[in-house]
């Protein structure tokens, strides 16, 4: 790494760092229970916008799995969200009405609140359609993950976004809140990613899988990265550049090993393909907030009149994490 | 009355999880002694003594600040074993232990083994030049050199010293009579080999020593009791495995069953939270008398393997946590595969015929301009892997090793040409995964089959012999690694039989032992006139090979029937 590339990239973070503190204004305290959290506590990070019918079941899953405390950004929200977690004894609230968009997608909003909260502990980030599966996360809890990567002195933990769809119409089967999505969503593709470096940051750029197939079909470069870094052992100086994708420094993206080997990494099981996409995708393409000029509504939107399939002939069906991890798509590293 | 076995336990976290393992062994009469990590603060420390109060047996030694590579662990092991030593006098055997071991089988198992073993000292020690775990590259050096900073804490200064000493061969003399030994910290001792190590009137001298040795707890009794011992047997008790880091693999609740029938006594580390383990383990019922010896066979299996995943992982795979650098992969893509070029160019049914000939699957023109030709004319492959080619130009190589991947277990074949897309050549050119055979030339036979007008013909031929004379020379290239065969077409024809054996044997999945039917081979009557034609043209074709102008109808009418034998 050259000296003036290492300061421009630090120029860079610092940049984040004082638009994330410029943002903090745009943030309302709802409810704050930040004094209930302990010094080993592991916290999750999420920005949502009328997902209330996602949240009661996502709640259950995180904590089960062993997250402490829940940090959510609220944007503008008329569902009811902001009420029910207002009422959740271990979530801290913040609410806002300004724009998503120019908020970097949320990124800055977090920012914020990682930078003032996070420092010391492990984070997770993740959207209310994002579930975290890690190697042996049946048997042991994300604590025991976290150890071990303490232990290890790694800092940073990759989780891979894999989309996930129903057999059939995305609106055959409706969604009830507490419901497992999963169980509707449970079909993915298994082995169709591409992926490439990205030099500046030293991240994996991944895109692939059935929005690729399907709603990019005839222009794969305008795919969504696939390529996450959700869990991080944060430290106040960090910050995330563009969604989970990239962090800076830039060190924290070096998930992989670019010797043969392994790292152990786990999967965010994207379950966002549900009945409610469609009115999602009228919903976000009228308010053109998402990223890259919502792109993506747009090339769904023109594609949901000729009923889209994302299933096809060669789609996995999703059992358990011992599953991806024959089929590639994460590893256990050396953690056994 | 106290047990003939006592255990020295070296705790610095988790106090809970120490206690509750204390008051395990003492249940059995075995005297604890107990050494806190000076770290650990005041408060803390005296919480944890009040605790075990309560219990016989359980003494507290002088704390020493331990970090880890430093000398304070070994202080540690020296002060609880002369405490033990002295306050104990029936122990026979001193196990050390540390706070996150967690004893597998009842106690009196262990006494009962120990003592029909009473001059056995179990303490793993090698000689440094048969020691293969070492991290860092430090061996014999780390007996030989000084290490005045922490590893920890200050890594380059840390690295810097060891490198001036390296540069400026500075040496430090080993006392006379040692031989320098490393094993596991975990060992079980003999009163007779431990107090004599601990009472030599040489000990202010190799401690001195010692000192700044780095990992003395790796090397002090491993070194000594070989002066002493009367029967060394070389391996711990303690289970207790290590990664490519040097870091000790973890124990968790789903590895219970495997830990039951490891038959070991003690195992290391134990996650603290794990508590199916601790439940387990610590109420065991006194069961049947188990005479066996400790057998970790499938534990070390699961464990090596953790590491090889961690240093060489699965070859052909590229995902988001193994991304390996050119030349790194540990091989290119996931299994063999074979690449044919002008084959089914010459004959009309190269593709059915290679299928029931191997087994194997034969796709049509993976990289051809339309779309993916993949077998039986399916739109989507494997892995859901799409057959656009835009798509598959976007990451040629990615597409290449993703369908390797998907497909694992099954032998995939399939056509190439100077038709397609030729990104991909150099990739597979340096595959030792790939077979590719070539006629060269070959692309010639639908031009001369086709009805386009001659100038076109011309044109095209002059673009495709360029083309595939460059994918010719990347093949014949020093840093080629594929196995690769080449055939002008004039060549082939002449005796199509044996290169088709030749291809059908490396495959290695034959159906069929001997090559009965060769497959049909297209009407060639005229092809040398037409190669003729395009040289009066100015086109000068060379890849075929030499075709006489009246050559056509003897080699193309009369392909061999007959079965093909070689004796």
């Amino acid at each position: 790494m050259g000296a003036i590339q290492s300061y421009r990239l630090r120029l860079q973070r610092q940049r984040w760092r004082a638009r994330a503190f410029r943002k903090r204004r745009e943030l309302k305290c709802v409810v704050d229970r930040t004094d209930q959290i302990r010094a080993d506590d592991i916290l999750l990070f999420c920005t949502q916008r009328n997902e209330k019918i996602r949240l009661s079941y996502f709640l259950d899953y995180y904590r089960k799995q062993g997250v402490n405390h829940f940090f959510f950004v609220d944007n503008d929200s008329d569902d009811g969200a902001l009420d029910y977690l207002r009422n959740q004894p271990d979530v801290s609230l913040w609410s806002t009405r300004s724009s998503y968009r120019r908020s970097r997608f949320g990124v800055d909003w977090l920012n914020w609140l990682q930078r003032k909260y996070a420092h010391g502990h492990w984070t997770l980030t993740v959207d209310p359609d994002e579930f975290l599966v890690y190697p042996f996360c049946d048997t042991r809890p994300l604590r025991a993950l976290t150890d071990w990567l303490d232990a290890s002195s790694i800092k940073s933990f990759s989780a891979m976004l894999l989309d996930m769809y129903p057999k059939g119409r995305l609106d055959e089967q409706p969604y009830h809140s507490g419901e497992d999505p999963i169980e509707i969503a449970s079909w993915f593709d298994s082995g169709n990613y591409t992926m490439a470096r990205n030099h500046a940051f030293t991240n994996l750029w991944i895109q692939g899988g059935p929005r690729a197939r399907v709603f990019f079909e005839g222009e794969p470069a305008k795919a969504p990265a696939l390529n996450k870094v959700p869990l991080v052992k944060w430290d106040r100086k960090y910050v995330y550049v563009s969604s989970t994708h990239m962090l800076l420094p830039r060190g924290l993206n070096q998930v992989y090993d670019e010797w043969g080997g392994e790292k152990a990494s786990g999967v965010l099981l994207h379950a966002k393909f549900l009945d409610t996409f469609g009115a999602k995708a009228a919903e976000e393409l009228e308010r053109g907030q998402h990223y890259a000029g919502s792109v993506e509504y747009k090339a769904y939107a023109e594609q949901v009149k000729d009923n889209p399939q994302l299933w096809c002939k060669w789609s996995e069906k999703y059992i358990n994490w011992r599953q991806l991890e024959i089929l590639g798509l994460m590893s256990k590293g050396n953690w056994a | 009355m106290t047990a003939s076995m006592g255990v020295a336990m070296l705790v610095h976290t988790a106090l809970g999880r120490a206690e509750q393992v204390a008051r395990h062994w003492a249940a059995a009469d075995v005297p604890v002694v107990i050494h806190v990590d000076r770290n650990v603060p005041k408060k803390t420390y005296d919480g944890f003594v009040a605790a075990l109060a309560d219990v016989p047996n359980v003494l507290f030694s002088k704390r020493y600040r331990c970090e880890w590579g430093t000398w304070g662990i070994v202080a540690a092991s020296q002060a609880t074993s002369e405490l033990m030593l002295a306050s104990f006098p029936d122990v026979r055997h001193v196990y050390l232990a540390s706070g996150s071991c967690l004893p597998l089988r009842p106690v009196h198992e262990l006494i009962d083994y120990l003592a029909e073993r009473p001059r056995t000292d179990f303490i793993e020690s090698a000689t440094t030049a048969d020691v293969p775990w070492t991290v860092g590259g430090l061996d014999e050096e780390r007996f030989t050199m000084h290490f005045p900073f922490s590893w920890k804490r200050h890594r380059y200064l840390f690295d810097k010293t060891v490198s001036i000493q390296r540069a400026i061969k500075l040496k430090r003399r080993m006392p006379h009579g040692l031989v320098p030994h490393m094993g596991s910290q975990w060992w079980c001792l003999t009163r007779q080999t431990l107090s004599a190590v601990l009472q030599d009137p040489e000990r202010p001298k190799y401690d001195r020593y010692f000192r700044h040795v780095w990992i003395p707890d790796e090397s002090y009794f491993q070194t000594l009791s070989r002066l002493y011992s009367t029967n060394v047997e070389s391996r711990s008790l303690t289970l207790s495995k290590f990664d490519f880091q040097g870091k000790p693999h973890i124990f968790y609740d789903d590895h219970l069953q495997l830990l039951r029938r490891s038959d070991c006594f003690v195992a290391r580390k134990i996650w603290p939270y794990a508590d199916r383990l601790y439940e387990a383990f610590l109420t065991d019922a006194a069961g049947a008398m188990k005479k066996t010896e400790p057998n970790p066979g499938k534990i070390d299996r699961i464990f090596a393997k953790a590491v090889e995943r961690r240093t060489r992982g699965r070859s052909g795979l590229y995902m988001q946590s193994r991304f390996p650098n050119e030349d790194w992969e540990n091989g290119v893509t996931a299994a063999e595969y074979s690449m044919f070029q002008g084959f089914s160019e010459l004959f009309e049914n190269f593709e059915p015929w290679l299928h029931n000939a191997t087994g194997a699957r034969v796709h049509g023109h993976l990289f051809a301009p339309d779309r993916v030709h993949f077998a039986e004319g399916q739109t989507t492959l494997n892995g859901a892997l799409s057959d656009n080619a835009i798509q598959r130009d976007y990451n040629p190589e990615t597409f290449l090793t993703n369908l390797i991947w998907n497909t694992r277990g099954e032998r995939q074949c399939f056509q190439f040409g100077p038709h397609d897309t030729q990104e991909i050549n150099w990739r597979i050119a340096k595959d030792p995964n790939a077979q590719i055979s070539v006629i060269t030339g070959a692309w010639a036979v639908p031009l001369f089959r086709s009805n386009m007008d001659f100038t076109d013909i011309r044109r095209i031929a002059a673009t495709l012999q360029k083309i595939e004379s460059e994918h010719m020379d990347v093949l014949r290239s020093p840093y080629t690694k594929s196995r690769v065969r080449i055939w002008s077409m004039a060549d082939f024809i002449e005796a199509p039989m044996e290169p088709l054996q030749g291809i059908l044997d490396e495959i290695g999945q034959a159906r069929i032992r001997r090559l009965s039917e060769a497959p049909k081979m297209v009407d060639l009557h005229g092809f040398g006139q037409f190669l003729q034609n395009l040289k009066n043209q100015g086109m000068h074709p060379y890849l075929m090979g030499d075709f006489p102008v009246e050559r056509g109808p003897v080699s193309s009418t009369d392909v061999p029937r007959k079965p093909y034998l070689v004796k």
